[in-house]
């Protein structure tokens, strides 16, 4: 009944300070959230969040789903994330970050996922991404 | 003469103060703007709540890019302000009042992440590729121990606010 409130990602810094929660989604994909807060405000005047807040949030998003993905944490590197804006965040609304890792090679990871703040058909931002794998990828399981 | 120049520094260095400092989310990450001219250089501080994989250590990639977002805004928004102060008169006055334009908008923003990003300050310039009256193109790259060995690179385009205030 209640809603997945989701998991902090203790023990990494930036991610705990901004207040990310972790929820809990398939192999493969992210959902992440960050409460609003005004330290992360980029323009006083309107309150809106910073657009670096959410180029975090889907960078973190992206690379979980990746790691999920794969299975390598801390095997991996972000080579490159675009982000496109596509309206301010709602100053006082929590944003959340629904991420896909939608393909896997050798030595790549593609990634791509959205920030939204009220409404997924309404995003802020959507990113793509790729990832380097830098540890050797594990033989896929069978089943 | 010299009491005239000096009161010229202040006067940029208190615009540009206020263009970066009353930002909230600089303040937060540490992020610091010095001047020569007008030219600008951002420092990000190092803590420790800029980490993102603690292991290693390096600083989370959302910092890095925002760090070089912030550089590309500020450079674009400083070059109006400035272009104000050095125009005089009433444009130069809202300036001293306080009354600056409104900040650029990002559009899309792409980070190639180059080298991880250590446990220590790091640093960006910005270069306005294109100054459209609409929409400009920025690259900016960020770098730590040496200016040759950047930890990021980026370019973007941004909205520039419509029309005179």
């Amino acid at each position: 009944m209640s809603e997945d409130e989701g998991v902090a990602l203790n023990g990494f810094p930036h991610a705990e300070e901004i207040g990310i929660r972790l929820m809990k989604t398939p192999k493969g994909e992210a959902k992440i959230t960050i409460p609003y807060d005004e330290k992360l405000v980029g323009d006083p005047e309107t309150g809106v969040v910073h657009g670096g807040v959410v180029t975090t949030l889907l960078d973190t998003g992206c690379g979980i789903a990746a790691i999920s993905r794969t299975g390598l944490m801390g095997g991996i590197a972000t080579l490159d994330l675009r982000i496109d804006y596509m309206r301010p965040a709602k100053p006082g609304h929590a944003l959340t970050a629904k991420c896909e890792c939608y393909r896997v090679t050798r030595s790549v990871a593609f990634a791509r996922g959205f920030a939204y703040d009220d409404d997924p058909d309404d995003p802020v931002a959507t990113a793509a991404g790729a990832f380097m794998i830098t540890a050797p990828k594990k033989k896929a399981k069978t089943s | 003469m010299s009491a005239d120049s000096q009161s010229e520094k202040d006067r940029r260095d208190a615009a540009l103060a206020r263009l970066t400092d009353t930002v909230p989310y600089n303040r937060f990450l540490g992020a610091e703007f010095t001047r020569m001219g007008d030219e600008l250089t951002a420092r990000l501080n190092y803590s420790w709540k800029l980490i993102g994989n603690p292991m290693i250590p390096a600083l989370h990639g959302g910092v890095t890019g925002a760090f070089l977002e912030i550089t590309a805004i500020t450079q674009l928004a400083w070059d109006e302000v400035w272009a104000r102060i050095e125009a005089g008169g009433d444009a130069a006055a809202a300036i001293d009042a306080g009354r600056f334009p409104k900040m650029p908008k990002t559009i899309d923003f792409t980070i190639d992440y180059l080298r991880s990003g250590r446990a220590r300050d790091a640093y960006a310039r910005a270069s306005v590729q294109k100054a459209g009256r609409r929409v400009a193109n920025v690259r900016v790259e960020a770098w730590q121990d040496s200016r040759d060995r950047p930890i990021a690179a980026a370019h973007g385009h941004f909205l520039m606010p419509e029309g005179e205030d």
